[in-house]
């Protein structure tokens, strides 16, 4: 077992990409260092008592032609020393604990942080960025180098946001804002998902956090700014006017367009994300068909309605989705 | 398990019993029918997690599977086999008859029974609950849960902790007055010791829950908003009265197992407890500070800094008299003559396994880190190894050491340790790995996990363990067999051990003591074997209790009356709480019938049959 555990701990973080041991901020560094700590303090008094446990195990076993044992009542020394080593151990974990809750679990003392409101929803994210007038699903794009301010709302029930390699959990409660900032240090796609049971499918509540070079993020700003481009070709035209004849606009909105539903994700640029229906499937055509055929089967529960569509019409919309980039 | 005295036998005699032993024997059963059924729930859902991305189970199905195991085990498996040691060692430790209120007993046993029956009957329904064993609202509220699942959640749970506080009384009231003469509290046996702090916490405990459910069946049934966000109301209220009894419970199911391997390792250790006041009053100080650290299941909910440092601070403190305990278990085995029996085997496994879940809880007891493990697969590892580790193994060695006592028989010692060795390899082999998956990012409650996240190893090894865990109960159950066949007998006292309830025969007559002993000293058995130079103040040898009972009582003893009124008054409450998921007319003929049991309780004679 200990041989998995080093296993664990030597391998990099792209093996483990949800790993809560593989820090890549400062608050998901912090709280590791101090698990570090917890950990070889647990380590050492597990050691400790089953070296006692052993050697009482073997030393005092019944052998044939003992006596009868010495009784004891108790000892005064022994008991005080076996109160205050774990009351020592105790203060020793409780110092750096209180330090790192009163970093964690302030509000950000940075003000030139990146505000993002995420809002949980049965079962998907909503991120939208107020001072870049950006919303989107399910995948959010933040620049290396600076603080990240996440303000957490629920649409419905309990859910709570969990990127392991940036931050611990902080859950998203009906009727209060939380808030949860970390500053990444290295760029990479982070994985994450809800951590808070909320009903059918809360295993398939997935997210990417996607961390960039400060100009790449920029350009992702830019153009999530904007409305939706009118797609180009003839494949892609004929799957807007399949989406805009559908139940889709109901749900789904694609800025620039008549799309104005505000119960599913935003789709203005679908066609830039990583993944389908919150981290459920690569956003590949193939999939994206699967998806729009068979939402049910793909991830069973989501309030998706499956759409009657013939092939032909989940190719145009596979092709005019592909087209919001 | 038959009873050899003179004591009626029949369905009728088991369905009027006020007989604690017998009570015992049925909430033993039942409780350990429970414990099969919701182990089968947690082998399903190790089948669907073996491997990434299975489809075994329908999401929805594995919701109500995890709902149930969770439910099943902490209030009809784990609690119950907890009350069934109660009922049949504790009057027995104090050299009583009976328990305070006998009919009271069996209530609470029928009302335990209706309320698992009732849970169950979802089943057939396909209404099983989905919300987990914590119900976090709002997902429990109609709007999310429409349907009767939630609803055979909060009734059956309402029903049985009516059960549960009736039983938390009688064990109070029967420890604080019925002790034998001479039996101090600092004479009592430390199981005895542990029932009676943990009657405190159910009956302390229990109440903010049962708040917590009726305004759960209010906002469900009539459409009131305790937990309504949008009518103002703060669904963590929830949260805070469901946890603010969820950890005492904690301890109502670990102290009675700590109470057992406290008086079980000095029987095999040839040893009296090693700081008996000690042990009793870290016990005393664990069920106190269980009060009072309930926010750290609630760590990421956003609190605050001061709140989270608080609770995590009183956490940790969790810790000193929890190691005191164990340390104290270690210097009772130093320098004694350990005989490793099948009970003693469970009792130090325990105080390996239970040290194992302990330190992981000091891991989370810290709310930064605690904020990447909460309800993550590293806390499930967690509260497996101190609910297996811990209680399960606490309730084994019980068994293990009680049975000889309640049957007359001996079990089988190689299938006993070969039981505890499946037992031990399953147990690690299942949670170890699940520290990893937790910390590797896996989330508990998700029916499925991707493929890439690097879990599916450790997944894997925890399904193996899960099917060694059902092997488990292969000698267990053979060994049952066995001694129902053909075990030998086991006589007054076949492990040499100190208290009063191995003064009396095997399996005890209905009456339990012939005469009522007088105790003067703590392990009244043990010390006449004291060597003279190691006695202390009160161990001169002798004394008031005699080693045997006789074997007829000298003179008549007056035992209750059996009873129907507890099974007519936990019926009626059936049928009220059948009525609750929606017919006014059931729900006031079962009051009628809960009237009619209540007054005919009330005026029947207590007592008149004689014994002898």
């Amino acid at each position: 077992m200990l041989f998995l555990g080093v296993l664990v701990s030597q391998g990099c973080g792209g093996e483990y990409p949800q790993s809560t041991l593989h820090p890549s901020s400062d608050s998901a560094a912090l709280i590791d260092q101090l698990f570090d700590q917890i950990f070889w303090w647990a380590v050492g008094v597990f050691v400790v008592v089953g070296g006692i446990l052993t050697y009482v195990f073997v030393r005092f076993r019944e052998r044939p032609g003992d006596g009868r044992p010495k009784q004891v009542h108790g000892h005064l020394l022994l008991e005080v020393g076996w109160t205050l080593a774990p009351a020592l151990i105790l203060v020793a974990i409780a110092i750096p604990t209180i330090r790192a809750i009163f970093i964690i679990d302030r509000s950000t003392p940075d003000p030139e942080a990146l505000v993002i409101e995420v809002i949980g929803k049965q079962w998907w994210w909503e991120f939208r960025y107020p001072e870049l007038g950006i919303v989107t699903a399910n995948e959010a794009h933040v620049p290396l180098g600076r603080t990240v301010d996440l303000r957490l709302r629920s649409a419905d029930v309990m859910h709570s946001f969990w990127v392991p390699r940036l931050a611990g959990k902080r859950d998203l409660v009906p009727g209060i804002e939380n808030q949860l900032w970390f500053r990444p240090d290295s760029v990479g796609v982070f994985h994450g998902q809800c951590a808070e049971f909320c009903g059918t499918a809360h295993a398939l509540m997935g997210m990417r956090l996607i961390v960039d070079e400060p100009e790449d993020f920029e350009r992702w700003a830019r153009l999530n700014a904007e409305p939706a481009s009118t797609p180009a070709d003839a494949e892609a035209r004929a799957g807007q006017g399949v989406f805009m004849a559908n139940a889709c606009v109901s749900c789904h909105a694609v800025r620039g367009t008549p799309a104005e539903g505000q119960f599913g994700p935003d789709l203005t640029h679908f066609g830039s994300r990583l993944t389908i229906a919150s981290g459920v499937l690569e956003n590949t055509p193939e999939n994206l068909a699967r998806w729009l055929d068979s939402t049910q089967h793909v991830k069973p529960g989501n309030p998706m309605p499956e759409v009657v569509l013939s092939d032909a019409q989940i190719r145009q919309l596979v092709a005019y989705l592909g087209s919001l980039r | 398990m038959a009873m050899t005295d003179a004591h009626p036998t029949g369905i009728r005699s088991w369905l009027t019993t006020v007989d604690h032993k017998r009570i015992a024997i049925m909430y033993f059963v039942v409780g350990f029918a429970f414990l099969l059924v919701a182990g089968f729930e947690g082998q399903l859902i190790r089948l669907q997690l073996a491997a990434p991305g299975r489809d075994f189970l329908d999401p929805d199905l594995y919701n109500q599977l995890f709902t149930m195991h969770g439910t099943t085990m902490v209030f009809f498996a784990g609690m119950p086999l907890v009350v069934a040691f109660f009922n049949f060692v504790v009057p027995l430790q104090i050299g009583a008859r009976d328990v305070a209120f006998p009919r009271l007993n069996a209530f609470s046993f029928w009302v335990f029974l209706f309320g698992g029956l009732f849970l169950y009957a979802s089943i057939p329904l396909r209404a099983m609950p989905d919300g987990g064993w914590f119900a976090y609202m709002p997902l429990t509220n109609p709007e999310y849960s429409p349907g009767p699942g939630i609803d055979f959640y909060v009734l059956s749970l309402l029903i049985s902790g009516v059960g549960s506080i009736a039983g938390g009384l009688n064990f109070l009231v029967t420890i604080l007055n019925m002790r034998a003469p001479g039996m101090t509290f600092m004479r009592m046996p430390l199981f005895t010791w542990m029932a009676l702090i943990v009657s405190a916490l159910i009956l302390l405990a229990f109440p903010p829950f049962t708040v917590g459910l009726i305004f759960m069946l209010f906002d469900r049934s009539f459409g009131t908003h305790f937990f309504d966000a949008a009518a103002g109301a703060d669904p963590v209220l929830w949260q805070h009265l469901f946890w603010v009894f969820g950890h005492p419970e904690v301890y109502i199911l670990i102290l009675p197992a700590f109470g057992i391997v406290s008086d079980v390792i000095p029987t095999y250790s040839r040893k009296i407890l090693f700081g008996y006041p000690v042990v009793v009053f870290s016990g005393v100080l664990i069920a106190f500070l269980g009060f009072g650290v309930w926010v750290h299941h609630m760590f990421s909910v956003g609190l605050g800094p001061v709140v989270n440092a608080v609770f995590g601070g009183a956490t940790m403190l969790i810790a000193i008299p929890t190691g005191i305990k164990i340390f104290n278990w270690i210097a009772t085995m130093w320098g004694g003559r350990l005989r490793f029996r099948t009970a003693m085997l469970y009792a130090v496994g325990l105080v390996a396994t239970f040290t194992i879940g302990g330190l992981s809880g000091v891991m989370h007891s810290s709310p930064p880190a605690d904020l990447q493990q909460t309800d993550t697969y590293f806390v499930v590892a967690h509260f497996h190894y101190v609910l297996i580790g811990g209680t399960v193994f606490g309730l084994f060695c019980g068994f293990y050491y009680w049975f000889p006592k309640a049957t007359g028989r001996m079990l089988h010692e190689g299938l006993g340790k070969a039981h505890f060795w499946l037992t031990f390899i399953a147990l690690n082999v299942t949670f170890f790995p699940m520290h990893f998956s937790g910390l590797l990012g896996m989330p508990r409650r998700t029916y499925t996990y991707a493929e890439g996240l690097g879990l599916d190893i450790f997944n894997l090894i925890s399904t193996i363990g899960a099917f060694v865990f059902t092997l488990s109960f292969v000698p267990l159950v053979w060994n049952l067999w066995r001694t129902w066949r053909r075990g030998e007998a086991a006589g007054h006292n076949p492990w040499d051990a100190s208290t009063l309830e191995w003064t009396t025969a095997s399996p005890p007559p209905h009456y339990n003591f012939a005469e009522i002993p007088t105790v003067d000293r703590r392990d009244p058995l043990l010390h006449p074997y004291i060597e003279p130079e190691s006695r202390g103040e009160g161990d001169e040898p002798g004394g008031a209790v005699p080693r045997r009972q006789p074997d007829e009582p000298p003179e008549p003893v007056v035992m209750p009356n059996p009873s129907y009124w507890p099974l007519v008054l936990a019926a009626g409450m059936l049928l009220m709480t059948i009525g609750a998921l929606g017919s006014l007319g059931l729900t006031l003929f079962g009051l009628f019938v809960t009237a009619v049991g209540l007054f005919a309780w009330a005026f029947e004679p207590p007592f008149g049959e004689e014994a002898h």
